[in-house]
C-alpha cells in the first residue's frame, strides 16, 4: 500500500469515525445524564437521512434540509421526552428496553407510511460535489473533507459546551450525582427534556450529514445503533470524551479491517469491544467500579 | 396448590387434544407459539430469575436452526439424535463465551454487550456466504429419529412434530422449575436483589450466572433448532435482535416472576400478531403501540390483570426479599 492509498484510507477512516461520533455522542448524553437507555437512537438517526432526503428533494437545497433536519428532530425530542421518556426515570432497563423497542416500531411503521420501502439517495451541496484529484487514477472527494470538517467543529462545540459554559455544568453534575444537582435547586427535569432533545437532534444530524455518500434505506438505524453502542461501551456510558475515543478506534478498525483482513473485517470490531472488555469492563474513559 | 395442579391438567389435556380438534394450519400455528413460548421462557432464566437482560438470545436460537440447516444433509433428513445435541451444544457453547465477557459488566452495559455480540453472530450469516449468506438457506427434509433403516419418529408429520414440541415444552418447565426451586435458583434470585449482600454471603455470583446464562441459551438453541425444522428455512433475521427484544415483550406480558408466565405471554403475542396481520397492513405500529402503553401502565405485565379478571389474588408474585436469607443455606 503507498503512502497516497494509505492517506485515503485514514480520512475514510477518521470520516466514519467522526459521524458515528456524532451519533454515539447523544447516546452517551443521554444515558449519561438521564440514565435512559435509548434503544430508539438509531432510528433517529435513519428518521434525520429520511428527513434530508425530502426536504432536499422539496426544496433542492441541502442546508435547508439540514437546518430544517435538526431543528424537526429536536422538537420531536422534547415531545418524546415530555410523553413517555419522562414516565421511564427510575424505572428499570427492562422498561426502557421495550419503551423504545416499541417506538422503533411506531417510527418504523410512519416511515413506510411516509416514505415507503425504497432506496434514496441525495445530492451534496454543489459547491461540495467535486473531487480532489490526487494521482492520474485517484481521487477524494471534497463532501468527505467537508464532513471531516463540519464533524470536528460539532466535537469542538460540543466539548466547548459541556466543558466551559454553565449549561455544561449542570449537566456534568447531573451526570455525577443526579439527586445532589437536584438538591441544589437546578431544575433537572428541564435540563432532561433539552438534554434528550440534543442528542436525538445528534443522532438525525448524523444521518443527515451521511445521507449524501450512503444511500437511504429502512434498516439503516439498525445498524447505526449496534455500531454506537460499541462505540459507548469501548469509550465507557456517559463520557463525551471516551465516545470520540471509540469512535475514532472503530473507523480505525473498520476501514483497516477491510483492507487488510477483508474476510473477517465484519467481526473485528467485535473482536476489539471484547478485548477492551477484558481489558476494562467500564470502557476505555470509564470510572472504575467502587 | 391443588388448584393450580388442576389448571395444568386441564390444559395438558387441551394441548394433547388440540391437534385432534382443529385443522392442519392451526396445529402447526401452535406448534409455532409453542416454540417461542419455549424461547420465551428460556429467556426469562436469565431476565426474570437473574436480572440480566439479554438482547442475544435470538442470536442462540438463530444459531441451532444453522446447526441444522448446515448438518442437513441435501435433501434427505437429518438424525434428530445426532443434530439436536450438537445445535444444542453450539448454542450453549456461544452462550458461554459471550456470557464470560458479558458478565463482566453491569445493567445497561450488559444490555448492549449482549445486542453487540448477538448482532456479531447475525453479521457473521449476513456477510458471509456461510449457509447462503443474506438470503438464508433451506432445510429440505425434517428430521427424523431412525435406527437401522426403519423410521422412528417422523416430524414430517405436523402433529407428530406437535407432540415433540410439547414432548419437550414440558420438559423445559420442569427443568426450569427445578433450577428456580432449587437452592441454585435461589442463589441467583439473590444475587439478583442485591448483588452485593449475596456476594459478601459468599456466593460465586459470577460463575452463578454464566450457568444460568448458558442453559438459558442452551434452551433457546432447543427452541431455534425446532423452528428451523418447522420453517424448512433459516435466515439472518433469525438471529437479529427484534427478535430478542420481541421475545423480551412476551416476558414482559407473561411476568417475569414465574416458569409458565412467558409461555402464556409468548401464546398472547402471537395470537395478537396473527390476528393483526390478518386485519391491518400496518400490524407494527399497532403492536409498537400496544408495547408502549404495557410498558407505561403495566409495569408488572399482564398478568396484574388476571386478578381483575378472575377474581384471584396473585400469591406468588410477591416474593419478599427473604429469598436472600433463605438462600444461605445452599
Amino acid at each position: 500500500m503507498d503512502l497516497v492509498t494509505f492517506g485515503v484510507q485514514l480520512l475514510n477512516a477518521i470520516q466514519y469515525g467522526m459521524v458515528l461520533f456524532l451519533v454515539a455522542s447523544g447516546l452517551t448524553l443521554v444515558f449519561g445524564i438521564l440514565g435512559v437507555i435509548n434503544l430508539a437512537h438509531g432510528a433517529f438517526y435513519m428518521l434525520g437521512a429520511y428527513l434530508a432526503y425530502w426536504i432536499a428533494a422539496y426544496t433542492g437545497s441541502f442546508w435547508i434540509a439540514m437546518v430544517a433536519g435538526v431543528a424537526i428532530a429536536f422538537v420531536v425530542g422534547l415531545l418524546l421526552e415530555n410523553v413517555f421518556i419522562r414516565r421511564l426515570y427510575g424505572r428499570d432497563h427492562l422498561a426502557q428496553v421495550l419503551l423504545s423497542f416499541g417506538l422503533i416500531l411506531v417510527i418504523d411503521e410512519f416511515r413506510e407510511i411516509a416514505f415507503g420501502k425504497d432506496v434514496h439517495s441525495v445530492a451534496p451541496p454543489a459547491w461540495l460535489a467535486g473531487s480532489f484529484q490526487l494521482t492520474d487514477n485517484l481521487s477524494y472527494p471534497v463532501y468527505r473533507l467537508a464532513i471531516c470538517g463540519f464533524c470536528l467543529i460539532v466535537a469542538a462545540l460540543i466539548f466547548l459546551v459541556i466543558t466551559r459554559t454553565k449549561i455544561g455544568m449542570i449537566v456534568r453534575a447531573g451526570a455525577e450525582n443526579r439527586e445532589m444537582t437536584r438538591v441544589l435547586g437546578i431544575k433537572f427535569d428541564v435540563v432532561n427534556r433539552y438534554v434528550f432533545a440534543v442528542g436525538i437532534a445528534l443522532a438525525a444530524l448524523g444521518g443527515i450529514v451521511i445521507a449524501p455518500i450512503s444511500t437511504v434505506f429502512p434498516g439503516m438505524g439498525d445498524g447505526m445503533l449496534i455500531l454506537s453502542f460499541v462505540v459507548v461501551v469501548l469509550g465507557g456510558i456517559g463520557s463525551v470524551a471516551g465516545a470520540a475515543v471509540g469512535a475514532l478506534l472503530i473507523g480505525l478498525t473498520d476501514t483497516f479491517g477491510k483492507v487488510f483482513f477483508p474476510s473477517v473485517s465484519s467481526i473485528l470490531i467485535y473482536v476489539l469491544m471484547a478485548a477492551v472488555l477484558l481489558w476494562r469492563p467500564n470502557g476505555i474513559l470509564g470510572r472504575r467500579e467502587v | 396448590m391443588t388448584r393450580s395442579w388442576l389448571i395444568a391438567v386441564v390444559l395438558f389435556a387441551a394441548a394433547v387434544a388440540l391437534p385432534f380438534a382443529v385443522p392442519t394450519y392451526y396445529v402447526q400455528f401452535a406448534s409455532k407459539a409453542l416454540i417461542m413460548g419455549m424461547l420465551a421462557m428460556a429467556l426469562n432464566l436469565a431476565v426474570g430469575h437473574g436480572g440480566l437482560v439479554s438482547l442475544c438470545h435470538a442470536a442462540f436460537f438463530g444459531l441451532a436452526g444453522y446447526v441444522l440447516a448446515l448438518l442437513s444433509p441435501g435433501y434427505d433428513p437429518a438424525s434428530l439424535l445426532t443434530t439436536l445435541p450438537l445445535a444444542v451444544l453450539a448454542s450453549a457453547f456461544a452462550a458461554l463465551v459471550i456470557g464470560a465477557l458479558a458478565l463482566r459488566t453491569r445493567g445497561v452495559y450488559f444490555i448492549m454487550v449482549t445486542l453487540a455480540f448477538g448482532e456479531m453472530l447475525f453479521f457473521l450469516f449476513h456477510d458471509t456466504s456461510i449457509a447462503g449468506g443474506s438470503d438464508g438457506a433451506y432445510v429440505n427434509a425434517k428430521p427424523e429419529i431412525a435406527i437401522a433403516g426403519r423410521q422412528l419418529l417422523d416430524l414430517g408429520s405436523p402433529t407428530v412434530f406437535y407432540f415433540v414440541v410439547l414432548a419437550f415444552l414440558i420438559a423445559t418447565v420442569a427443568l426450569l422449575t427445578m433450577i428456580v426451586r432449587s437452592p441454585f435458583g435461589h442463589a441467583l434470585a439473590a444475587a439478583r436483589d442485591n448483588e452485593r449482600r449475596a456476594r459478601s454471603l459468599g456466593f460465586p455470583i459470577f460463575q452463578i450466572r454464566l450457568i444460568a446464562f448458558v442453559v438459558s441459551g442452551a434452551i433457546a438453541g432447543v427452541a431455534g433448532y425446532f423452528a428451523a425444522a418447522q420453517f424448512g428455512f433459516v435466515a439472518p433475521q433469525m438471529l437479529g435482535w427484534h427478535l430478542s427484544a420481541t421475545v423480551l415483550v412476551m416476558v414482559l406480558i407473561g411476568g417475569l416472576r414465574s416458569v409458565t408466565g412467558p409461555l402464556v405471554g409468548a401464546l398472547v403475542l402471537i395470537g395478537l400478531e396473527e390476528l393483526l396481520k390478518a386485519t391491518t397492513d400496518y400490524w407494527k405500529l399497532i403492536e409498537g403501540i400496544i408495547v408502549i402503553v404495557i410498558v407505561l401502565a403495566m409495569p408488572n405485565g399482564v398478568r396484574q390483570l388476571w386478578p381483575l379478571i378472575f377474581g384471584t389474588s396473585e400469591k406468588r408474585e410477591t416474593k419478599p426479599a427473604t429469598v436472600a436469607a433463605e438462600a444461605r443455606h445452599v
